[in-house]
C-alpha cells in the first residue's frame, strides 16, 4: 500500500486528509447533473449569454453614449435600414438616431452586471445570517428569522419601489434595494438545509474530532448545503435582472445615463403608438431571453437535484 | 385556537408597528422632513406654522408619538397635490385596482387549475412537458413589457380594443365599476390578461405538481381499487386535496397582485391605486407614499390572517395551536 494512500496518520484527524471537494454529496451531486443532458445544455447556454452579454459591448457597431457617433437626422429609422454614412441598423434606431442594437448590447451588459452583483451580495448575507441561526439557535434565531419573514411577506416590487422613491435613483441604489429584498430568501433555505445537515453523522464525526463550532458549520455544514442555494441563486439572478427592468421601466432605478434594457423599453412606450415599436420591441426581447435562459436552468437544476426523484 | 388566534393578532399589530416605525424613520431621516412633509411651494409664515403645527421642531421619538396617533385615527396627511386626505385619496382608486385584481385571480384559477391538471395526471407525456416549460416562459416575461407588447398587437396593429383607460363605468353600491358595460370591458380585457399571465404559469404549476403528487397516495390507489370512475376520483378526491394550497396561494397572491398591478396600471393608463402610487413618487406627493405603505400593509397584515384561518379551517391536519 502506498504511504500516502494510508488510512491516517496518529497526529493528524481524517477528516483533514480528505480534501472537502470531494465529499460524497458533492459526488452525488455531481453525478446527478452528469446524468441529465438538458442541464448540462442549458448551462452551457446561460455561460455563452452571460459572456456574449458582458463583452458584446466590444462588438457594437456604435458607442452610445457618445454624442458624436451618431445623428438625430437617423431617428426612428426601422430595422435594416441604412444610415447615409452606409451603416445598417440591424434593429433601427431611437428618437435620438441612436443604433438600437448598439444600445441593447450595452444596457444588457448593465443588467447583467445589476443582477449578478446584487445577487452575489444578497447571497452572501443570506447564507451568513441562516447560518449563524441555525448556530446560535434560540433567541437569536428566532428575531432573525421573524425578520426573514417579515421581509418576505411584502412583494419585493413595492419594498424596492418605495426604498427608491426614498433614496432616489442611480445603479448602487438599484443594487441597495435589491439585496434588501433578497438576501432573506437566502437566509430562509440555508437555515433550513444547515438545520437537516447538522443531524448527519459527518457533522457528529467532526464535532467528536475537536473541531469547534464555527469551522464545523463553514467548512462542513455550509459546503453541504449548497445545492439548494445555487439553485435558489439561478432564479435570483432572473429575478434580479426583472426586479431592476421593472424599476427602470417605472423611472426610479437605473439613471438616464446608464440605460439598462429597462429603461430602453421605457423610452421606446413614447413612440409605441406612432407604431416605431422596435425602440422597445428588441429591447425587451433581449431581457427576455436572458430572464428566460436563466429561469429554465434554475427549473432543470431544481428537478435534477431533487432529492425525490434521484 | 383561541390562544393561537389572539397570538397571531398580536403579531400582526407587531407587523404593522414595525413597519409604521420604518416608514416613519425612511420619511424622517432621509433629508429634511419639513422639505418632505410641507409642500414646497408654501410661503415662509405657512413653513413656520406648518412645522409648529406639525411639532416638527420637537424630538424625534415625540413626533413618532403623533404620527401614530394620527394614523391610527386614519389622518395620514393630505396630499399636496389634490389637497385631499391622502387616505381618501387613495381609497378613491381602490376599485379600479381590486376589479383589475379579482378578475385575473379568476382568470388565472379558471384555465390554470383544469390545464394543471391535465398536465399533473400526465406527469412527463410530452404535452405536460410542454405545458410546464411554457409556464416558465410565462413567469419570464417582463410584465411591463408584455403589456406593450398586448398594446402594440391589439390596440396599435389590430385596433381591437383601447390601449388605455377604464372606459364607461356603473356604479354598483355607489362605487363604479368597468366590468358592466361593453366598453368597460374592452378596456379590462388587455390589462387583465396582462396581469393574469404569471398567475396562469403559477397555478398551472401548483395544480400540476399538487396532482402528480395526489396520483399516487393511498386514497387515490383505495378508491381506485374500490372501483370508483376515475371521473369521480380526479374531482372528489384529488382536486379536493390539492385545492388546499391552491386556496392558500391564491390569498397570498391577492396582496401580492395588488402591488404588481402598480406596473399593469402604469402601462395601460389605469387609473388604480397603483398608478396613483407611481404617480404620486414622481410628483413628491409623500403623504399619499406613506398612506399607502401602510395601506397595503394593513391589507397583506388582514390577507395573511385569514390565509391562515382559512388554511386551519379547510384543512383538519393542521393543528393552529403551535408549542404543545
Amino acid at each position: 500500500m502506498d504511504a500516502s494512500n494510508a488510512p491516517h496518520r496518529r497526529d493528524e484527524p481524517m477528516a483533514v486528509r480528505k480534501p472537502l471537494t470531494d465529499t460524497p454529496q458533492r459526488r452525488a451531486m455531481l453525478g446527478k447533473l452528469k446524468r441529465r443532458p438538458s442541464v448540462k445544455k442549458s448551462l452551457i447556454a446561460l455561460l455563452v449569454i452571460t459572456l456574449i452579454g458582458l463583452c458584446l459591448p466590444f462588438f457594437a457597431q456604435q458607442d452610445p453614449y457618445d454624442l458624436t457617433s451618431f445623428s438625430v437626422m437617423d431617428n426612428r429609422m426601422p430595422p435594416m435600414s441604412e444610415s447615409f454614412d452606409g451603416m445598417v441598423f440591424w434593429l433601427g434606431t431611437d428618437g435620438q438616431g441612436r443604433d438600437m442594437l448598439s444600445a441593447i448590447l450595452y444596457g444588457m451588459r448593465i443588467s447583467l452586471l445589476v443582477g449578478l452583483v446584487s445577487t452575489a451580495l444578497a447571497l452572501i448575507i443570506g447564507v451568513s445570517v441562516g447560518l449563524v441561526a441555525a448556530v446560535l439557535g434560540g433567541r437569536i434565531e428566532a428575531l432573525l428569522m421573524r425578520l426573514v419573514d417579515f421581509v418576505l411577506g411584502f412583494p419585493s416590487i413595492l419594498v424596492a419601489l418605495v426604498l427608491l422613491a426614498m433614496i432616489g435613483r442611480g445603479v448602487d441604489k438599484v443594487i441597495l434595494a435589491i439585496v434588501m429584498v433578497q438576501w432573506a430568501n437566502y437566509a430562509r433555505i440555508m437555515r433550513s438545509s444547515a438545520l437537516s445537515e447538522r443531524r448527519k453523522e459527518y457533522v457528529e464525526a467532526a464535532h467528536n474530532l475537536g473541531f469547534g463550532t464555527g469551522r464545523v458549520m463553514f467548512r462542513h455544514v455550509m459546503p453541504n448545503s449548497l445545492s439548494a442555494v445555487l439553485v435558489l441563486a439561478t432564479v435570483q439572478i432572473a429575478s434580479a435582472i426583472t426586479l431592476e427592468a421593472t424599476l427602470s421601466f417605472l423611472g426610479v432605478g437605473v439613471p438616464v445615463t446608464e440605460p439598462s434594457l429597462g429603461l430602453l423599453v421605457a423610452n421606446g412606450f413614447d413612440y409605441l403608438m406612432s407604431g416605431a415599436y422596435w425602440i422597445s420591441f428588441y429591447p425587451g426581447i433581449a431581457l427576455l431571453i436572458l430572464i428566460f435562459s436563466l429561469n429554465l436552468v434554475g427549473d432543470r437544476l431544481r428537478t435534477a437535484l431533487d432529492p425525490k426523484r434521484s | 385556537m383561541l390562544l393561537y388566534t389572539l397570538q397571531r393578532l398580536l403579531q400582526s399589530v407587531a407587523v404593522l408597528f414595525a413597519v409604521s416605525i420604518a416608514v416613519f424613520l425612511a420619511v424622517y431621516s432621509v433629508g429634511n422632513p419639513v422639505d418632505l412633509l410641507i409642500n414646497p411651494e408654501a410661503t415662509q409664515a405657512e413653513r413656520a406654522a406648518m412645522i409648529a403645527k406639525m411639532g416638527l421642531d420637537r424630538p424625534v421619538w415625540a413626533q413618532y408619538l403623533t404620527f401614530l396617533g394620527n394614523a391610527l385615527q386614519g389622518d395620514m396627511g393630505v396630499s399636496f397635490v389634490h389637497g385631499i386626505p391622502a387616505l381618501e385619496l387613495i381609497f378613491s382608486r381602490m376599485p379600479a385596482t381590486f376589479e383589475l385584481v379579482v378578475l385575473a385571480l379568476l382568470l388565472a384559477s379558471a384555465i390554470g387549475i383544469p390545464i394543471g391538471l391535465w398536465v399533473g395526471l400526465r406527469d412527463g407525456s410530452r404535452g405536460a412537458r410542454m405545458v410546464m416549460t411554457s409556464s416558465i416562459l410565462g413567469y419570464s416575461i417582463p410584465s411591463f413589457w408584455k403589456g406593450m407588447v398586448l398594446i402594440l398587437i391589439f390596440a396599435v396593429w389590430l385596433n381591437w380594443l383601447p390601449a388605455s383607460g377604464r372606459g364607461d363605468t356603473v356604479s354598483l353600491l355607489g362605487v363604479p365599476f368597468s366590468f358592466l358595460t361593453l366598453d368597460g370591458l374592452s378596456h379590462l380585457a388587455m390589462p387583465v390578461i396582462n396581469l393574469a399571465i404569471p398567475n396562469l404559469a403559477l397555478m398551472i404549476r401548483l395544480t400540476a405538481a399538487g396532482a402528480s403528487e395526489a396520483v399516487h397516495q393511498d386514497y387515490v390507489l383505495f378508491a381506485r381499487a374500490k372501483g370508483v370512475r376515475s371521473k369521480r376520483i380526479i374531482r372528489r378526491h384529488i382536486l379536493r386535496n390539492i385545492l388546499i394550497p391552491i386556496i392558500t396561494v391564491l390569498g397570498v397572491e391577492f396582496g401580492a397582485l395588488i402591488a404588481f398591478s402598480t406596473i399593469t396600471e402604469t402601462v395601460f393608463a389605469w387609473p388604480g391605486m397603483g398608478k396613483l402610487l407611481i404617480t404620486s413618487i414622481y410628483q413628491l406627493d409623500r403623504p399619499v407614499v406613506v398612506a399607502y405603505v401602510m395601506l397595503i400593509t394593513f391589507i397583506f397584515v388582514v390577507v395573511n390572517l385569514l390565509v391562515d384561518f382559512a388554511y386551519a379551517a379547510l384543512d383538519p391536519r393542521v393543528k393552529l395551536v403551535e408549542n404543545m
